[in-house]
């Protein structure tokens, strides 16, 4: 049985301490989410692409604060509809960062931000043609899973619930088919909202989770980042040891012999 | 020179701009940024080489916050 400390994520060959990969949006300000980095113990935050504000080149730039050099960079699609408009989002951002593991998420309808499958497969062809690592946003759907593992992702990441919305792991009995199956690591992506929720995933069998709204949006998101930082560690020493069977009845702690 | 920025005309740029010369003259922190023209990237290495036309069309980016 591996040690916590030796027990690492790898993707695409790179070695992870943390299994929790967390979101750089939604916080009050870059600091706050600097403190909650801190607080989580990850090594990969997601981030997105964006033009910069050409009327105030001084403004605070997410590096002065998270140092891309420390802390991984997974550059993200967000906002993109088409395999088009994310492979040309990454093309940038590789560019930019010198990174070649990418998140994508190609999304459809804002209301629930489901993932476009269709159009997500075919951006994954298009980005690992081009060279990219790519950890992919999905359904929770394990044939698409498969699909998507079949054209080369580097990390297969379902949704637990929709995006922002903190309802925690709705299909377990898929996220875990999709455990099963998969070679790949399995990320859940979306969807929790407390650290039970993050528990709940890694106990399950998966190799992270990655979550932003839950930690931002929280009353003490530092807090909350060191909750989660725990809630991960518990969840997938839980799976490790691998939990006892459920039983109908109770079952004494204390042996009935020797009873005075 | 005319330039769109980002999805702004800039008209009041001097001819033959590298685009270093750009991003001195906008002060953007090299290193943090990327930028496109006419929809293809800009290798960061040929910034010091590669002489800006007429209307080309630039969208230069960094990281900011997300999910």
């Amino acid at each position: 049985m591996p040690e916590t400390s030796t027990d690492n994520l790898i993707v695409a060959g790179r070695t992870f301490q943390s299994r929790l990969i967390i979101g750089t949006g939604k916080y009050a300000d870059y600091q706050q989410n600097a403190d909650a980095l801190a607080a989580s113990g990850a090594d990969i935050v997601t981030v997105a692409v964006r033009r910069v504000n050409l009327s105030d080149a001084s403004a605070p730039m997410l590096a002065d604060f998270i140092d891309p050099e420390k802390t991984t960079y997974l550059p993200n699609t967000a906002g993109c509809f088409t395999g088009e408009d994310a492979i040309r989002t990454l093309r940038l951002a590789r560019e930019a960062g010198g990174w070649d593991l990418v998140k994508l998420e190609v999304l459809s309808d804002p209301k629930h931000l489901y993932p476009d499958m269709e159009e997500t497969l075919r951006a994954m062809k298009l980005l690992k043609e081009d060279g990219f690592e790519v950890m992919v946003y999905c359904s929770d759907d394990p044939v698409f899973a498969r699909k998507l593992e079949d054209l080369g992702a580097a990390a297969i990441m379902p949704l637990g619930a929709p995006i922002g919305s903190g309802l925690g792991i709705q299909n377990p009995v898929n996220i875990r088919l999709i455990i099963e199956q998969s070679s790949v690591p399995v990320i859940v992506d979306a969807g929790v909202g407390t650290a039970s929720d993050a528990t709940v995933a890694m106990e399950l069998g998966c190799d992270g989770v990655l979550m932003n709204t839950a930690i931002a949006e929280a009353k003490d998101p530092v807090r909350m980042a060191r909750a989660m930082k725990h809630a991960v560690i518990a969840g997938r020493e839980a799976y490790l040891a691998g939990r006892m069977p459920k039983k109908l009845y109770a079952d004494p702690s204390s042996p009935l012999a020797g009873l005075i | 020179m005319h330039l769109i920025i980002n999805g702004e005309d800039h008209d009041d740029l001097p001819d033959g701009l590298t685009v270093a010369m750009l991003i001195a003259h906008l002060g953007l922190p090299e290193r943090k940024i990327a930028i496109e023209r006419n929809l293809e990237v800009i290798p960061k290495s040929t910034f010091g080489e590669v002489i800006l036309n007429d209307h080309d069309k630039l969208e230069i980016i960094h990281f900011i916050g997300g999910g």
